[in-house]
């Protein structure tokens, strides 16, 4: 499969603080990949520097082949995200945001791709409301139709389903799952659902003090590490990291 | 360059003529505070008028020159206000996680902002010619390269204070303001720059518009604004315009290698 992220020996320190300790994997078109560890394990941090926002201290990040540092606009071209702390311009409606970000990533044909997306997340009734008054489970859905504007190779998102009700988040589930599986792009998901990565990823990092403590299947990673459920795990390797050798 | 490379800009633009035109309060800034300053400085030029000896008219020296440093103030109020509707909606992730450049985010704040200063300055033309007479032919062709020089001033101050914005965080927007004020001493709107103190004078040298309002005395004294003057204020603009450009991408880097960027609205001045 075609790799639509290569990170490389990735670091980044805010002072003493290691954020992120040389951390390297890849993600593939057609692939779901989710990003889990403890809140502070460096997640968010990855996720900004993929997403150009957050200069790493070393390594190197590729997106659809493109080296991020030297062609940073190419890259972002093609990589969108939804991240329920990037919230879209609460004073534009469904509509005008979904405009001005698809003028943003050079959408072509964007009336229509507008129209496709209301229609997708079942925005029809919200076009014109403006996306502050919106529920946060409307928000979430105006910000992964906008995540999904440029049709990106890598679509970043970082708890996308946290507000939004069992219905919603499985039907959001469904579509970023169709979206992976008709081989558009490959997904880096963070979550704290483990039912869900269970559900949804194909492979799961397990991250913990900046550094990857586990890789694998979510289905079969429990049992190879003598945890009875991905959550189990999750929960070991938080609260012992020690224990276990990165990958 | 392509259209394409244009699009980002566009859509800058088309933000905010979405905010104008969605809430009539943010129309106040474009021409009701340029057209209450008109109104204001007419009535004094014309009472001025009436107290000063036959033949002065305070109207093309006074309201002319106000008229032409709320132009300035317009533009640079208009490229940083364009900028802090990012900061208020806490647009910067979205935004800068997109394919827009730095070169396109700015030509985005100038050309919105050349936009709503161009709708100010027809106002406060049509209250100062209707109501106070002012006419406009008196400056002659020389209004042209006054209006290109406040312009382009106005533009550097706007991005060097939005850079300012950037680096410092939200609360850094009472930085933004009161700058034409801060300007106007050196600038020699309402005297000319020769009562200043020297050390003022040096600086009023350094300043592009003092040499629109020299000249605009100039000319009202029936004098001609030396070829020069207009060349060395036009030049330390474009310089100025350049400088804040490359302050803005600068402190943008600094916010990205830093993490202010990611984490703007913590205000961490790493």
């Amino acid at each position: 499969m075609t790799c639509v992220l290569s990170i490389k020996d990735l670091r980044k320190a805010y002072g003493d603080k290691i954020a992120v300790d040389r951390i390297s994997f890849e993600v593939s078109r057609g692939e779901i990949v989710g990003l889990l560890g403890p809140n502070g394990a460096g997640k968010t941090t990855t996720i900004s520097m993929i997403l150009g926002v957050l200069q790493p201290d070393s390594g190197s990040i590729q997106v659809d082949g493109m080296d991020l540092a030297a062609c940073r606009a190419p890259a972002l071209g093609h990589t969108n995200f939804a991240a329920v702390y990037a919230p879209l311009p609460g004073n534009l409606t469904v509509r005008q945001n979904l405009r001005f970000f698809g003028l943003l990533y050079g959408v072509q044909g964007l009336s229509e791709r507008i129209a496709a997306l209301i229609g997708q997340f079942d925005l029809e009734k919200f076009r014109n409301v403006k996306c502050g008054v919106l529920s946060s489970g409307e928000q979430t859905r105006v910000a992964l139709a906008k995540a999904m504007l440029n049709q990106p190779r890598l679509l970043l998102l970082d708890e996308p389903t946290a507000s939004l009700d069992p219905v919603a988040a499985r039907e959001i589930r469904a579509r970023i799952r169709q979206f992976a599986v008709s081989g558009a792009g490959g997904v880096l998901w963070t979550t704290h659902n483990m039912i869900e990565v269970q559900d949804v990823c194909d492979r799961v990092l397990f991250l913990s003090h900046g550094r990857i403590m586990l890789e694998g299947n979510p289905k079969t990673l429990p049992q190879e590490h003598g945890q009875p459920t991905l959550e189990e795990l999750f929960i070991a390797v938080a609260r012992e990291p020690l224990t276990l050798e990165p990958t | 360059m392509t259209t394409t490379w244009f699009r980002p800009v566009l859509a800058v633009m088309l933000r905010y003529f979405y905010l104008l035109r969605g809430t009539p309060a943010r129309w106040m800034p474009v021409f009701a505070w340029v057209a209450i300053d008109i109104v204001l400085w007419g009535f004094i030029s014309k009472y001025l008028n009436s107290v000063a000896a036959a033949g002065l008219n305070f109207v093309p020296m006074l309201l002319g020159a106000v008229l032409l440093f709320d132009f300035f103030t317009r533009v640079m109020h208009g490229v940083a206000g364009v900028f802090l509707e990012d900061v208020w909606s806490r647009s910067f992730l979205n935004l800068f996680a997109s394919p827009l450049t730095i070169p396109q985010y700015l030509l985005g704040l100038v050309v919105t902002s050349t936009a709503t200063s161009l709708i100010g300055l027809m106002v406060m033309l049509v209250l100062a010619t209707a109501i106070f007479g002012l006419s406009f032919f008196v400056y002659g062709l020389t209004l042209g390269p006054f209006l290109l020089i406040l312009f382009l001033f106005g533009v550097s101050l706007g991005i060097c204070t939005s850079a300012m914005v950037l680096r410092l965080g939200p609360s850094a927007e009472w930085l933004v303001w009161p700058v034409p004020a801060v300007i106007s001493p050196f600038a020699g709107v309402f005297y000319p720059i020769a009562i200043l103190p020297h050390w003022m004078q040096f600086v009023a040298k350094l300043v592009p518009v003092s040499y629109v309002f020299e000249g605009l005395r100039k000319i009202i004294s029936g004098g001609t604004v030396p070829a020069t003057s207009l060349l060395l204020g036009g030049g330390l603009a474009v310089i100025y315009v350049l400088l804040a450009c490359w302050f803005f991408q600068r402190v943008f880097r600094h916010s990205v290698r830093t993490g202010i960027l990611a984490r703007y609205s913590a205000e961490s001045l790493s």
